[in-house]
């Protein structure tokens, strides 16, 4: 590029010397210049692109020049002059003369000319004789005076003749008509598309002209992983808990017993939410081998009998049923772990939080699918209020950018549910009685599609997920 | 305004429509030709407001709230020694449905309205706090088809025989299971005495059938717009529940009695010989503490105040002492009320959440993060950061997916199964992360190669130590899929993970590979992956037999190793 650069300059360079006001052939120019001609078409080429920099017009020129063949020729003389010289003055058969230098071709331009003459008669065969004393060699000058480039003086007749016999060629050649354009500056030149180290080492770069980028195009895309967009979310909610002060609890067991998962939470065993139709259940393990012992005598009684202030739902509590084994259906038994461990030791107030995958045995759609995940938050103090439970409510859901709601949709959308955990549930754990606990959950998922626009759940979570829009996916700042 | 009056009711306007509206979205317009144009309101109802199920109990209830009336006492009026209606229950019912409760609904009158509100409530009960007739079971009867005392008994289904409502001749009860075999509402309760030797059976006392609970009354009691007097019988296997559903039914439909409000006793004897009176009908006194309501709910309203909330809400309360209680009365239409706090939810109700001040608890907390989440969310970020794309895949699968795909058998995946799948995706807990990965490339097979995916999340086994008997483990799983295996790749992803975890490669105190076996790899080209010694998982070149089973046809290689030895 820099020896391109440079063929330009000095085109520049020589169109701005005085006598060339009135234009420049590129031939002329290629050949003062000392460079091949091609070289300086593409100078030309790329002055053009800059604009009014030069004016060139295209020509057609044409140039002759010699074959191969006329090369030889003009070296060693013309066949029919050699064949002449070589004739000695007695003659030789016929048979011979072809055998002298310029040979058969030769022999038929000296008799052509007829500067030679065959004697039929003569004793042992047909002899050939010079017919003239002397010739001159005319296509050997007249192939000097090509090659020294005066073609114009040689007659259009001969020229054309020694075209036919392979000696000339006419070459066709397009040139340029160059004169200085409107902007002409000796300054320009081809801007450089990138910066080279060379450019860098040598300091080139300061007088060199870069081509313009086009900003309009885009770029290419980097080799780069991904992050999934649920779980980006997850991220941001994580955070959200944790500015807001919240510890994370374990969740780490799908498999819960129908005890923590219900029992413990002060639900009944015949709550329709304990049907088969909801909830999958365990063939293996079918049953919990372990259930917390002495706590969850008094998880029967409270469900039996009462206690605690509650009339309870007296029914005969069994502890079968408590054993069995599933997936859990929510979060909330961890957080009745959670608290059941919190009750172990001396009341401290807590801010908990959990987001983990739940399972339901539902009917898969556009909205449900089989598993989700769940977010869940708990306060355990003393004295909470109702409306502390709504002024913590909204504090998390401002963060979630979730409380304004965009304008046309005049119906509140349920994300999720709330409330307060029931004295029935606290109590047989151990809580101080004055301690309330206040609880919230939605599912990831909902706010997720929400904040995303995404329609159908399936396209969200599981292995049916369209790679692309993984990709594709923008960074979560759900409060922006 | 409707709208709104439910909201400050505690309750939600799900929807205003119409027979026609339902139907035509349901079964297309030309079904909904012909049906009603009358405006339907849809409400939801919490689930435990038995008395708010009917449109009898919801007018009640709002005109109670508006203020407009004060709510009705209801009352229980015993016959005199020898008058009254007796229900015996015999021993038989011991095994199978125990429990029998009646009332009499005396003088009643019923319009086409009051008629359908009646049925439709027994339908909703059924379906809700019956448990679908498994708890408890309705009969209701025209008292005078029939002559008491009854007798509720239980007997072989080929002794019971008569004709089943709304039927034109007798069956035996063998021959009313099979007659509603194929009934859209009826074969739903079959079950439940289907493989019983004895079924439970009510006779009057010249042996007239008035029902087979929990599957249907006979014919001959079948009540109508003219029937005067009502004879109500619920049995079920949950006592406190039968009698939460006679009081709910007396206590909506005494309205219509020449008496408002007030139900006819019956008497039940028991197989011991002991009696009870129903319904309960049962008023109970509660005393709260105001500042008890206040501090719960966040307001400070005065005794006298609360008082009038909560009698709005139906709980007629009263400051009593010198202020310092309100006793509550909880009337037999409230049996969701169980606790003191219940009563508060009612005060912040009638207060109105709108109304409460919200405020940001003063609670101090540090907060943290727990360890294996932490770890877990650093690592994404590395992996990512490595040119893998996360994946998110279900934690729920097939035994196939598994086990068969995977080249091993069920039994020795130790796999948590689960007994009620509805589809075949969803019979087993996932052991290991990869097949859901490999289901994610064959969703994605138009992407352009490579495909460099990875999950990080809880795989689960049984554990006969865990209190639950199964286990979460956290999983690393990371697979690159192209047109050639790229073990190098995935070699080098363990490499960095490592590096990052900050254990070098060395035996002693880091991480080695050692050749290994194992069914989803193709032989020789599978390596353990151990740490100090303790094997973590494997990595290696998939197996030709697992590509094409998981529908992929090109070469991959996978890592899978367990994290939390990291955390």
């Amino acid at each position: 590029m820099a020896g391109g650069n440079q063929g330009t300059l000095r085109l520049l360079e020589r169109l701005d010397q005085p006598g060339a006001s009135g234009g420049l052939c590129s031939i002329q120019a290629a050949a003062e210049l000392g460079v091949d001609h091609q070289t300086l078409v593409g100078a030309v080429k790329s002055l053009q692109a800059l604009g009014e920099v030069i004016e060139a017009e295209a020509r057609t020129a044409t140039r002759w020049e010699l074959s191969p063949e006329g090369e030889e020729v003009l070296r060693d003389g013309s066949p029919e002059v050699r064949l002449f010289r070589s004739l000695p003055e007695e003659g030789l058969p016929q048979g011979e003369a072809m055998k002298l230098p310029g040979g058969s071709l030769g022999f038929s331009k000296a008799m052509a000319n007829k500067w030679v003459r065959l004697d039929k008669g003569a004793p042992g065969g047909p002899r050939v004789l010079r017919a003239v004393p002397s010739v001159q060699d005319t296509v050997q000058e007249h192939l000097g005076q090509v090659r020294t480039g005066g073609a114009q003086a040689v007659p259009e007749r001969d020229r054309s003749e020694l075209k036919r016999r392979k000696l000339l060629l006419e070459m066709t050649l397009k040139s340029y008509w160059i004169r200085k354009g409107s902007a002409f500056s000796t300054a320009v030149a081809r801007p450089e598309t990138e910066l080279t180290p060379e450019m860098i080492a040598t300091g080139s770069w300061r007088q060199l002209p870069f081509k313009p980028y086009n900003f309009s195009s885009l770029g290419l895309p980097p080799a780069c992983g991904h992050l999934h967009p649920l779980l980006k979310v997850r991220s941001e909610l994580r955070q959200i808990f944790l500015e807001m002060g919240f510890t994370e609890m374990r969740t780490d067991n799908f498999v819960e017993s129908s005890f923590w998962n219900f029992d413990a939470l002060f639900q009944p065993q015949q709550h329709p939410a304990r049907d088969q139709h909801d909830t999958f259940f365990l063939l293996d393990p079918a049953e919990a081998p372990q259930l917390p012992p002495g706590y969850y005598n008094k998880v029967k009684k409270v469900h039996s009998q009462g206690g605690y202030g509650s009339q309870g739902y007296r029914y005969e509590w069994k502890v079968e049923e408590a054993r069995k084994n599933l997936l859990r259906t929510h979060t909330t038994s961890a957080s009745a772990r959670a608290l059941f461990q919190l009750a172990r030791q001396k009341f401290t107030p807590v801010k908990y939080f959990s987001i983990d995958r739940v399972f339901r045995n539902e009917s898969l759609d556009a909205t449900h699918l089989a598993e989700f995940h769940q977010v869940e938050g708990v306060v355990a103090d003393r004295g909470l209020t109702l409306g502390h439970l709504m002024g913590t409510l909204r504090q998390f859901f401002t963060k979630l950018g979730l409380i304004l709601i965009p304008s046309g949709l005049k119906k509140w959308v349920e994300v999720g549910n709330s409330g307060v955990f029931r004295p029935e549930l606290l109590l047989p754990m151990g809580l101080p009685e004055n301690v309330t606990v206040i609880a919230w959950g939605l599912s990831l998922e909902r706010p997720t599609m929400i904040k995303y626009g995404i329609k159908n759940i399936r396209e969200l979570m599981g292995h049916r997920v369209n790679l692309q829009m993984v990709y594709d996916s923008p960074m979560c700042r759900l409060d922006v | 305004e409707f709208d709104e009056l439910c909201f400050e009711f505690g309750l939600e306007l799900d929807e205003i429509t119409s027979e026609k509206d339902i139907i035509s979205k349901e079964k297309g317009e030309e079904k909904a030709k012909g049906a009603s144009d009358v405006v339907l309101y849809k409400i939801d109802v919490p689930a435990n407001r038995y008395d708010l199920l009917c449109l009898e109990g919801l007018v009640r209830g709002l005109q109670v709230f508006k203020e407009r009336i004060n709510l009705p006492r209801f009352e229980k009026i015993i016959p005199a020694e020898g008058e009254g209606q007796r229900l015996i229950v015999t021993e038989q019912t011991a095994q199978i449905r125990p429990h029998a409760v009646a009332a009499v609904l005396r003088n009643i009158t019923f319009t086409k309205d009051r008629y359908d509100s009646f049925i439709d409530l027994q339908e909703k009960l059924h379906q809700n706090i019956c448990r679908k007739r498994a708890l408890v079971a309705i009969g209701t009867h025209d008292l005078d088809t029939i002559t008491g005392p009854f007798t509720f008994t239980a007997k072989a289904p080929s002794e019971i025989k008569f004709k089943p409502l709304n039927q034109s001749k007798e069956y035996t009860a063998s021959q009313i299971m099979d007659l509603y075999r194929t009934d859209s509402h009826l074969r739903h309760y079959l079950h439940l005495i289907e493989n019983k030797p004895r079924y439970p059976v009510i006779y009057d006392s010249n042996g007239v059938v008035l029902s087979m609970p929990p599957i249907i009354n006979g014919d001959h009691t079948k009540i109508s717009l003219k029937t005067r007097n009502v004879f109500i019988e619920c049995t079920g296997t949950d006592i406190t529940k039968a009698k939460i559903v006679l009081d709910i039914m007396v206590t909506m439909f005494s309205e219509y009695c020449e008496k408002p409000f007030t139900v006819e006793a019956v008497e039940v004897v028991h197989p011991n010989g002991k009696t009870h009176i129903y319904p309960e009908l049962a008023y109970r006194t509660e005393k709260v503490k105001p500042e008890y309501i206040n501090k719960k709910v966040g307001i400070s309203e005065t005794p006298s105040s609360l008082a009038k909330l909560l009698t709005r809400m139906c709980l007629k309360s009263h400051v009593t002492g010198n202020g310092n209680h309100l006793e509550i009365e909880i009337p037999p239409t409230r049996a969701d009320i169980i606790h003191a706090c219940d009563i508060v939810e009612d005060a912040a109700i009638a207060y109105g959440y709108n109304n409460i001040q919200m405020v940001i608890p003063k609670t101090y907390t540090i907060a943290n993060q727990l360890p294996l989440n932490k770890l877990t969310e650093l690592l994404r970020l590395d992996l990512a950061a490595a040119g893998f794309t996360e994946a998110l895949t279900f934690a729920l699968c097939s035994q196939e997916d598994i086990a068969d795909k995977l080249g091993t058998d069920i039994s020795a995946t130790n796999a948590v199964i689960i007994a009620n799948p509805k589809t075949a995706e969803f019979q087993v807990a996932r052991t290991t992360l990869l097949p859901g990965l490999l289901k994610t490339i064959a969703a994605n097979r138009k992407m352009p190669l490579p495909l460099k995916l990875f999950e990080i999340s809880d795989i689960v086994v049984k554990d006969p130590n865990a209190d639950v008997g199964a286990k979460n483990y956290r999983h690393l799983c990371a697979i690159y899929y192209n047109k050639s295996p790229g073990f190098e790749i995935i070699h080098g992803l363990l490499d960095r993970v490592m590096q990052v975890l900050d254990v070098p490669p060395n035996e002693e105190n880091g991480y080695t590979i050692k050749a290994a076996e194992g069914t989803a790899f193709f032989p020789g080209r599978c390596a353990e992956v151990f740490v100090k010694g303790q094997s973590i998982g494997k990595l290696g070149v998939v197996h030709p037999d697992v590509i094409t089973k998981f529908e992929l046809t090109m070469p991959c290689s996978v890592l899978e190793i367990n994290i939390e030895p990291f955390v």
